[in-house]
């Protein structure tokens, strides 16, 4: 990571460049919002007033009102709002990647098809190497612009979108037979 | 006589043996956040520890409380003076309950919020500090309560010893036959009893951590 091995130097402080989402959010419900997203800045001691700032600007760019949300506690936020704060939390201190681990796992299928359209633009504007771990072959192939297949811990195969379907690799071969045999199910268009 | 003119007789005595009562019950306590928060934190942290730490506590919980004021009397610097023996025996009674909701606590806490602190970066002191105790803070006040409801209790038998408190009362008025002294000694140490739970309760809900 930025031309250093991850397995060198304080991993405490590797956690922090890594913006982090996990699978069930995480918040901590002993935070509020405002708390919950300046908890990096300020375990690296940032001057209040930059915190603030930050704060605000977090939440404009995942779509929550400041005056609404910000002494709100996790338990007074709906599904989706808590992912945004997530999301806003792992981006505090403008880490250089955004680690996210199954984000959209807990949605129904509506709200992930239009969490999953925020989120694409969502990375256009951050511009930032974002990683995803998801087991859903259709999300891998609409949000990604490679695609690893992990197996037992080791990388397997590593794909361009478009490349992907056609791969030979026996894990990646099975994630295709799979794809191939539910839109069978699904018939014909 | 009736029992309120002996009150009314001996309020200063009945107010002073009550705040000894107090103070033992005060220091024990103390003594026993002190430790078994700690060890309550021990006990979560390395699981393989919670038999052998909750184990001793519990043992300690059922020796009866007259032989254990008995046993540390021949204790050195414990045993020369009967408030500490006192206070030593009740803070081990107190134990048990404090180390078990601690742990009981903190390994209640959301492993989704564990993962999420360890993947920002906090270290582990600061995950301990800033996210699992607060957030178990209401599960130990719990124990701490039981605990304090339990020491006001025994304490009325540490006048056995000659720690004072008010079980000096119990103790004179059981040697004498008279419900009075008795009444004298138990009807304020129930009340201690209850103010303590209700302190302590409103405490407990006060920290209630919001569930997400």
């Amino acid at each position: 990571m930025e031309g250093r091995s991850t397995l060198e130097g304080d991993p405490i402080e590797l956690r922090r460049r890594i913006g982090y989402v996990i699978q069930e959010v995480g918040l901590f419900p002993h935070f509020t919002v405002e708390q919950n997203i300046s908890l990096v800045p300020r375990l690296e001691r940032w001057p209040e007033q930059r915190i603030h700032a930050r704060v605000a600007e977090l939440l404009q760019l995942v779509g929550l009102r400041e005056a609404e949300f910000l002494h709100r506690y996790p338990h007074q936020l709906s599904g989706g709002q808590r992912q945004r704060v997530g999301v806003a939390r792992a981006l505090a201190a403008d880490p250089p990647i955004l680690l996210m681990d199954e984000p959209f796992g807990a949605l129904d299928p509506l709200t992930r098809a239009e969490v999953q359209a925020e989120f694409q633009d969502l990375q256009r504007r951050l511009q930032k190497t974002i990683v995803i771990v998801t087991h859903h072959v259709a999300e891998a192939l609409l949000l990604g612009n490679h695609i690893g297949v992990i197996d037992a811990g080791a990388l397997v195969g590593l794909y361009r979108p478009k490349d992907f379907m056609q791969a030979t690799e026996p894990v990646t071969a099975a994630y295709i037979a799979n794809v191939r045999m539910l839109e069978k199910m699904e018939g014909p268009g | 006589m009736n029992l309120l003119e002996y009150f009314a007789r001996h309020h200063r005595e009945i107010l002073q043996a009550t705040l000894e009562h107090v103070e033992l019950v005060g220091i024990a306590m103390l003594l026993a956040v002190a430790v078994g928060v700690p060890l309550g934190v021990l006990v979560a942290r390395r699981p393989w520890l919670s038999k052998p730490i909750l184990g001793g506590a519990n043992i300690a919980e059922t020796i009866p409380s007259l032989a254990l004021f008995g046993f540390l009397l021949p204790v050195p610097w414990l045993g020369d003076r009967a408030e500490r023996i006192a206070v030593a025996a009740l803070a081990l009674y107190a134990l048990l309950p404090i180390i078990r909701n601690t742990a009981a606590g903190i390994t209640g806490v959301d492993r989704a919020v564990r993962e999420a602190a360890r993947g920002m970066g906090m270290t582990d002191r600061q995950i301990l500090l800033q996210v699992e105790l607060p957030l178990s803070f209401s599960t130990m006040l719990a124990g701490i309560r039981v605990a304090t409801v339990l020491t006001v209790g025994i304490a009325t038998i540490a006048a056995a010893v000659g720690a004072g408190g008010l079980g000096e009362f119990i103790f004179r008025g059981l040697a004498m036959v008279n419900n009075q002294l008795i009444l004298a000694g138990a009807i304020p140490a129930a009340v201690l009893a209850l103010i303590a739970d209700f302190l302590l309760g409103v405490c407990e809900r006060r920290w209630q951590p919001a569930r997400s």
